[in-house]
């Protein structure tokens, strides 16, 4: 019963990553950028649910639900004022500044909270679940984590399947130019993206935090890495994609930290990733692009 | 003819500036160090100096010249560090001491990141991009996890090797453990100095200069600017990626070896080997100027240096090298910004235009 504890809780972490890999995914579809600042925009909304619910005592749920939106304007903020200007411009000079927003970010926490890790008051509030008798609990914050993770994906699919905005997404991510003559905003709809997916990280920080209790300027860096990784073999660009690899990535983490070395763990994630792309470098749901001169 | 011997003169001239720029340095440190006129903090600061030009110089080649973004320089400095690390130890503890190992540590260093440097780059430089970027960036966390978690220790009969502890090892009673997991290596010999720095540093400069201008650096710019044109002219990418980024790597171990000798303690810390670390030496790059082998190390001298100097600035350092850091890269690459320079240099054409050209188009006018 032991390998399933470690499998309910791998799967757990995988929705955490999902949630977060949704975000890297659909900036680099829309955007074709890596946004590297996504792990430290889901510490910020950490902490500004920590601050809403431990220090000012607001319901865990509606301060989540702050961190959200404010979350969602410090995306855009930082679209405008770091990214927007670069586009167009060479990869390398946009992931050079991502990393500069990243470090920004971190240290802005770093200056507001301190170095000091807080300890964050899990914001889920559900009993374990025991089956067979107690052999196996599943903890509140995995049910409601997986179910979540779950929700986001079908309300996402829905949304941009659906709706037109979701159509223009799909649009600019398929061909920017034509999509400009089309009459699609597309500066609008990256912006939209970013906020999509700011949104999702403070869920995802506030999830993280309360499985993993400690929260620090340094608590997105990692787990952004990793949900990237998640993004990329899943097939970045593709939200399905970035479910399957966040899920694969979170259960071969607990699996490894259980059975393997809980020091070489990180290391068996990143040599999957490695594994991944020297045999399928487009990732499991992912569209080969074939370069044109 | 006359306007390539003008670039090769110039070229030349800029060679040089380098070159006295060090030794002037080094003379001015040395004189002042012998009238005791240094601080201890700045004593301090003297050999990290040499490691963070080494490693800035070498990134240089791989991010400027080569056009490949690594985030995993560190992990090769690790390398190279390590292994180093591993034999001066092991012969201080056979009792044998001298600076001539420090010699062969540095060739050991050097080999060991280079032999990574290759057998990562073949399958890693396949990728582009920001494929290529994340990648070297989980090389980079892999080598110091394993660093992190490795055991190493000799006796009489071999070496052995462990990832769980150090009753793992087995070792007889003469043996002796070098590699303790997480806590790493102690009592390294304290081998490097300013003037092995300098020296590790001129002699990385010469390399990576002659590299540039040799057909190989050539090529490799030419594979930066447009692989597909270098490729359709028989360049083979594979081949000139993997010489840069190898050599780059050697360069980092080089700079790993510096480190090592350095401290007394060597432990594989996300400071100083993670991916923090790679994202400092890219801000050495970036901020000096890429491909530029001179704007590399005044950047990694004034930027190691200049957190020393605010002291009371400590809490704000990052947050200004990271506002840095996106004002410089919106300012050099926005496409608007570019316009505006373009529209700069077109109204004033004698502050910017390229002299060289400048007198051809005088000469032609006549």
């Amino acid at each position: 019963m032991d390998f399933f504890t470690y499998l309910v809780s791998g799967l757990s972490l995988g929705s955490i990553y999902a949630i977060i890999a949704l975000g890297y995914t659909m900036v680099y579809g829309i955007a074709k950028m890596l946004n590297f600042a996504h792990g430290d925009v889901l510490m910020i909304g950490a902490y500004i649910s920590f601050v809403f619910m431990n220090q000012l005592g607001v319901d865990p749920a509606l301060s989540v639900l702050l961190a959200c939106i404010s979350c969602t304007v410090i995306g855009i903020t930082i679209e405008r004022i770091a990214y927007k200007p670069l586009r167009g411009a060479n990869s390398l000079a946009v992931l050079i500044t991502a990393i500069g927003v990243s470090y920004f970010l971190q240290n802005i926490a770093l200056l507001v909270y301190g170095a000091n890790p807080k300890s964050y008051k899990s914001v889920v509030s559900i009993p374990p679940l025991h089956l067979f008798n107690g052999a196996l609990s599943i903890s509140g914050e995995s049910i409601v984590t997986i179910l979540l993770c779950i929700l986001i994906m079908i309300a996402l699919t829905t949304f941009i399947n659906k709706t037109k905005m979701g159509q223009a997404m799909l649009a600019v991510s398929e061909d920017r130019g034509a999509s400009t003559l089309m009459g699609i905003n597309v500066n609008g709809t990256i912006a939209l993206t970013f906020a999509i997916g700011s949104f999702l990280a403070a869920i995802a920080g506030a999830l993280l935090c309360s499985a993993y209790p400690t929260l620090t300027p340094t608590t997105g860096a990692m787990p952004g890495i990793k949900a990237f990784v998640a993004a990329v073999i899943g097939g970045i660009g593709s939200i399905p994609g970035a479910f399957i690899g966040g899920l694969i990535l979170g259960v071969l983490e607990n699996l490894s930290k259980a059975y393997i070395s809980a020091q070489l763990s990180d290391a068996i994630v990143f040599s999957l990733l490695i594994i991944m792309l020297l045999i399928k470098p487009s990732g499991i749901l992912g569209k080969t692009n074939i370069e044109k001169v | 003819m006359d306007l390539l011997q003008q670039r090769k003169k110039k070229k030349l001239s800029y060679n040089i500036s380098i070159y006295l720029m060090i030794v002037i340095a080094y003379a001015v440190v040395m004189l002042l160090s012998s009238q005791g006129k240094i601080s201890s903090l700045f004593q301090g600061l003297l050999v990290p100096f040499c490691t963070y030009s080494i490693l800035a110089v070498s990134l240089n080649l791989v991010v400027g010249i080569s056009g490949e973004l690594s985030l995993g320089h560190a992990g090769f400095m690790c390398v190279g560090a390590f292994t180093s690390a591993i034999f001066t130890r092991y012969m201080k503890f056979l009792g044998v001491e001298g600076l001539y190992l420090f010699v062969i540590a540095i060739i050991i260093g050097a080999f060991s990141a280079g032999v990574f440097g290759l057998l990562i780059g073949i399958p890693v430089l396949r990728l582009k991009g920001d494929y290529l970027a994340i990648v070297t960036l989980a090389f980079g966390e892999i080598i110091k996890n394993i660093a992190n978690a490795i055991y190493l220790g000799f006796d009489e009969n071999g070496v052995h090797l462990s990832l769980k502890n150090t009753m793992d090892l087995g070792l007889s009673d003469k043996g002796f453990i070098v590699v303790k997991g997480a806590q790493g290596i102690t009592g390294t010999p304290h081998y490097s100095s300013f003037t092995a720095g300098v020296i590790l540093l001129l002699i990385t400069i010469t390399i990576i200069l002659n590299l540039i201008e040799s057909r190989t650096g050539r090529n490799i710019k030419a594979l930066r600017d447009n692989r597909i044109a270098a490729e359709s002219v028989g360049i083979s990418a594979m081949k000139y990626k993997l010489i840069a980024f190898s050599i780059a790597s050697a360069m980092a171990g080089v700079a790993g070896v510096l480190y090592a000798h350095n401290l007394t303690t060597l432990t594989a810390l996300p400071k100083n080997f993670g991916y923090n670390m790679s994202i400092t030496i890219l801000v050495f790059v970036v901020l000096g100027g890429m491909g530029k082998i001179r704007g590399s190390i005044i950047a990694a001298v004034v930027l190691t240096l200049l957190p020393e100097m605010l002291r009371g600035l400590q809490d704000y350092r990052m947050l200004i090298y990271s506002i840095v850091l996106i004002v410089v890269m919106i300012f050099t690459s926005a496409p608007s910004i570019k316009q505006y320079v373009e529209v700069f240099k077109n109204k004033f054409p004698k502050l910017t235009r390229n002299p060289v050209l400048m007198k051809k188009t005088k000469k032609e006018g006549k």
